[in-house]
């Protein structure tokens, strides 16, 4: 038996009319390309990462996902459904958060929400209290029912509205941006629960970040878009080939010092005693800290993982130089 | 084997729309009357507040003795008829002028993501019951005037008066949608709506006498607004009808309600239709 994938999108596009200004009553029209025929598809109880600068067409992407925002042309199908044709039909399936807005609301009691979701959703009893009262455990929302949720930290929040959006069992959640302004440990607990619930429940998992770390700890597979297209879809590490990209490491030494010589690495800034050594990412950083621990007087130091502009950045001078030779 | 998986069978959307408003209105009720001292005060200062614009017509009645030929229970029959049709849409809906704050602050997106039509979601948003002040008074001036009014009454001048305040409140009702349509379209509306629900509503409390021929024309035939009382209150009080309309114009209300909503179904249709289509 062949399953079909579970979100499927064949040269998707999505162009927006944008007008400007350009003397009194002249206006020009102009037309942007936010998503540009792109085609992947998602299996059931994947878990994948849709990573790419601002403006590069991934909220777009998942607009189009959800039935919020219509496409311009393609096919597009999640769980079998049109989106944008049978929005509230597709609705009682999926799971939306968004980072940086809230689906909870606002000046009413977090548990006010969660109430108005088990009805409008018509969740049998014995089903919401059991999703109630796991999400509740495991984002320890349990002091936080009764606060109006303009209360609430961004932390806070965030897991409220995680735990709001899983309460119909969605078979597929998309999480945009949804580390967004956490602080470490807000983090950490974010992403230990959907790794819970992508193992135990099979849930579909869309995430867009800004975070590679989001990546690394959650996603077999990644995709990175830019300027609307398609630029890379597999595994993390190959990620980091495509980009070649290299980590930091940042150095304290005791004094001002002429710039470390060590093979395998180069020294990319120095400011005062502290210097900035690149790597190969696919290396250890280990050996090379044994060495320059043992030729130079070190205090201090810390790894700098790679960040998706810089490593996109890399993909694209790539591309260019393949096209120009 | 197929799944049934939920949402398959959906209500019709109107039914589902009614839901929707009733579940989010009930939740919003129930949060406000947790402070039910709060909740009298508020009814009772949204009562005096609307309430002052019939004070404004008892000051002008105690320098004159008509406006435009209407006496004070004339134009308290006016302007009961108004305030309460009104009243009872700016209960149903009077939050949808919130629309273009939702679109502009991005919020209006997680309206779309919910298994429910868009329209009742914004509609019953804050569902305030401390509108009633609006439609109390509104019927305390209409019952004023129904006993104090020199009127023949017969069926059909009995059957107006409610007909009057469901056709009303569905022509306004109508009205807020329209404006919320245009809200999406562009994105800082919300007092151009609000001229023309609340202004509308003001308006309809002064005899048509009282304003120009054309602007007359306008708001019976652009808007409707003259079928909500102008027409068939001057059909109730043996009065003749502003522009000569034919005699059975009085008992219009009806099919005019009826078209303007369904102009107004259209019309939000359209919005949300181009709100998919361009995003914010």
């Amino acid at each position: 038996m062949t399953e079909q994938a579970f979100i499927e999108l064949d040269r998707v596009e999505k162009v927006f009319d944008v007008r400007k200004k350009t003397g009194f009553m002249k206006r020009e029209r102009r037309q942007v390309r936010a998503v540009d025929s792109i085609s992947f598809g998602v299996a059931r109880g994947e878990m994948v990462g849709y990573i790419g600068p601002n403006g590069a067409g991934k909220s777009t992407t998942i607009k189009m996902l959800t039935g919020i925002l219509t496409p311009s042309g393609g096919r597009l199908r999640v769980a079998g459904i049109d989106p944008s044709r049978e929005r509230t039909r597709l609705a009682h399936r999926i799971g939306v958060v968004f980072g940086q807005r809230t689906t909870l609301w606002w000046d009413l009691p977090l548990i006010d929400s969660y109430k108005l979701m088990h009805r409008m959703y018509r969740i049998p009893d014995a089903r919401y209290a059991e999703n109630l009262d796991r999400c509740v455990e495991l984002l320890e929302l349990g002091a936080l029912l009764d606060v109006p949720v303009r209360q609430l930290s961004l932390g806070q929040r965030m897991r409220g509205d995680i735990a709001a959006a899983l309460l119909h069992d969605p078979e597929v959640l998309y999480l945009d941006e949804p580390t967004i302004g956490l602080d470490v440990i807000s983090k950490a607990k974010v992403r230990e629960f959907l790794r819970e619930l992508n193992a135990e429940r099979g849930t579909t998992v869309l995430l867009t970040t800004h975070d590679l770390q989001d990546i690394e700890q959650l996603c077999s597979r990644v995709m990175v878009i830019d300027h609307g297209r398609l630029m890379y879809d597999g595994p993390l590490t190959g990620l980091h080939e495509a980009g070649e990209s290299e980590r930091t490491l940042v150095v304290d030494l005791e004094r001002e010092l002429p710039p470390i010589e060590v093979p395998d690495a180069r020294v990319v800034k120095v400011e005062g005693p502290r210097q900035w050594l690149a790597f190969p990412a696919s290396e250890s950083a280990a050996p090379l800290v044994a060495r320059i621990a043992a030729e130079y007087p070190m205090v201090d130091l810390s790894v700098r993982e790679p960040d998706i502009e810089a490593v996109i950045a890399k993909m694209y001078a790539e591309q260019a130089e393949k096209a120009a030779s | 084997m197929t799944l049934r998986h939920p949402g398959d069978g959906e209500l019709p959307r109107w039914r589902e729309g009614l839901r929707a408003y009733g579940l989010i209105a009930a939740m919003w009720i129930r949060s406000s009357m947790a402070y039910r001292a709060s909740f009298v005060i508020t009814v009772v200062g949204n009562l005096l507040v609307t309430g002052l614009d019939f004070v404004t017509i008892l000051l002008m009645f105690s320098q004159v003795h008509s406006l435009g030929g209407w006496s004070l229970p004339e134009v308290a029959f006016l302007y009961g008829l108004s305030a309460t049709a009104f009243g009872i849409s700016d209960l149903v809906l009077g939050s949808m002028d919130v629309l273009g704050a939702r679109i502009r602050d991005g919020s209006f997106d997680t309206l779309l993501v919910r298994p429910a039509p868009v329209l009742a979601q914004i509609g019953a948003d804050r569902f305030a019951l401390r509108r009633l002040g609006r439609i109390t008074q509104g019927g305390l001036v209409l019952g004023y005037a129904l006993l104090h009014i020199d009127v023949n009454w017969t069926v059909g001048k009995l059957l107006l008066v409610p007909m009057m305040l469901i056709c009303g409140a569905a022509i306004f009702g109508a009205l807020f949608v329209v404006g919320a349509a245009f809200q999406i379209l562009a994105q800082d509306a919300a007092e151009v709506q609000n001229a023309f629900t609340y202004g509308g509503n003001t308006l309809l409390s002064y005899p048509p006498a009282v304003f120009g021929k054309d602007f007359v024309r306008g708001v019976t035939f652009m808007l409707p607004l003259a079928f909500v009382n102008w027409v068939p209150a001057s059909y109730v009080l043996g009065r003749p009808y502003p522009l000569d309309l034919p005699a059975g114009a009085a008992f219009a209300s009806p099919l005019v309600a009826l078209a303007f909503c369904a102009l107004a179904g259209l019309a939000w249709r359209a919005g949300l239709k181009s709100y998919r289509s361009t995003g914010s």
